[in-house]
């Protein structure tokens, strides 16, 4: 194995493609699964208005806050399958010990799972942040936000179900292993959609996001293509 | 024999307290077939996943001249595709270079023909065992670790895995078989796990 360059190995690149067009075929065969999360997103953000009382100011007062932690609740809920099914059929077993570097399929599946779980949610935050009367030149914050840490929320959680997969119910573990991590993106994000309605330049907190993005894509895969060896023994 | 596609040697495991195997030296070169043999519990599982390095939890030294193939008794099928998209799937990530056509005379080759896009879930237990083993054919490695290919498995699906060993070991691979069933398949070895105390 040689690691200067293997990205450009026809291997690699070829098991990243199968393995991204495989995930998503999958998810595709499972509709109800897939818009699991994105339901619960839109439902949870419903809930709001009715248990906090339709008052503009009140809802547009705590929007960011709810808008993102909903956001991170959601991916939660999806990250338990994001390596069980594999587990469960031998195809996990197959995926390490044939795709080398592992860490490109790892990313392979990552990508796969925003690309149906976290883009989804960025594109309809809009249409929730209208039921929580968000005001609209804070919109586009929130989306930049969302897309920057979406694919943030998708990383790290991807090392917890590879910590977890082994395990018959880890669905609680994995929630007290990432919730904490999740917690820098969430006031970032918040933080950087709160500024904007106040008026101030969020450019420092989209610039935080990006940072993390950056550093989280460059070391989670790594960490979670380790935890995988592990959580398979 | 001359070099051998895996060298095991003193390995030595050991679960919840119970010995399963220990001083164990095994040794599969080309043209080997052996049996792995021994009562439920043995430990063929286990040494079969130790041998694949999937497990680490033993002692003692495992050597690989190179690639291998690993059929575990759970398939590695995803029950939602089709078997020819499992088998797509399977000879991108082991980075076979075969066409469409190719695939689908593989799995003619086990008898699925006409099930090619039907979703796995779908298929009888002999079926997605006889789909899993079609990934085989991609002839990606040399050496074989498989357990209890025959499950679920007709006689005439016994016999198709008694081809694929003996067309396997023909060509100069070599394959261990944890199995109960007996391969009835001439010139292999058999190597018995048995419970030490």
């Amino acid at each position: 194995m040689t690691h200067a360059g293997f990205l450009y190995t026809p291997s690699a690149s070829r098991a990243f493609v199968a393995q991204m067009r495989r995930d998503l075929t999958i998810a595709f065969r499972s509709r109800g699964e897939l818009m699991n999360p994105l339901m619960f997103y839109v439902i949870g953000i419903s809930m709001f208005p009715l248990g906090v009382g339709p008052g503009p100011q009140r809802l547009a007062e705590i929007a960011p806050g709810v808008l993102w932690v909903l956001a991170l609740l959601s991916t939660l809920l999806s990250l338990d399958t994001l390596f069980r099914r594999d587990f469960d059929d031998g195809t996990l077993e197959q995926l390490v010990l044939n795709v080398d570097p592992l860490f490109v399929g790892v990313l392979a599946k990552v990508f796969a799972h925003w690309l149906v779980t976290g883009l989804p949610l960025t594109l309809l935050s809009p249409i929730a942040a209208l039921m929580l009367f968000l005001p609209a030149s804070a919109v586009p914050t929130l989306m930049l936000t969302l897309l920057l840490g979406t694919p943030i929320l998708s990383l790290l959680g991807a090392v917890g179900a590879a910590l977890t997969v082994g395990l018959k119910r880890g669905g609680l573990l994995l929630t007290l292993i990432i919730l904490p991590l999740y917690v820098p993106v969430l006031i970032l994000g918040a933080g950087a959609v709160m500024a904007t309605i106040d008026g101030v330049d969020p450019a420092a907190q989209i610039a935080w996001l990006a940072a993390i993005l950056a550093l989280m894509l460059t070391l989670t895969p790594f960490a979670a293509a380790l935890a995988l060896r592990v959580g398979l023994e | 024999m001359h070099e051998s596609l895996l060298t095991a040697r003193a390995l030595k495991c050991e679960r919840d307290g119970r010995v399963l195997f220990e001083h164990l030296d095994l040794d599969v070169g080309h043209g080997d077939v052996i049996e792995l043999t021994g009562p439920n519990g043995s430990g063929k599982t286990t040494l079969l996943r130790a041998l694949a390095g999937l497990t680490g939890d033993f002692d003692g030294e495992i050597v690989h001249s190179g690639h291998f193939s690993y059929v575990g008794h759970r398939g590695g099928l995803n029950l939602q595709l089709t078997p020819l998209q499992n088998l797509n799937w399977s000879a991108a990530i082991e980075g076979a270079d075969v066409s469409t056509e190719q695939l689908e005379s593989l799995l003619e080759a086990v008898g699925l023909t006409g099930y090619e896009l039907t979703p796995c879930q779908q298929l009888s237990a002999g079926q997605q065992r006889r789909a899993a083993l079609a990934r085989l054919g991609l002839q990606t490695a040399a050496l074989w670790l498989l357990d209890e290919p025959l499950t679920a498995l007709d006689d005439a699906g016994c016999t198709l895995v008694r081809d694929l060993l003996a067309r396997h070991r023909d060509a100069g691979g070599g394959a261990l078989c944890a199995t109960h069933q007996s391969l009835q398949l001439d010139g292999t070895r058999r190597h018995a796990l048995g419970r030490i105390a």
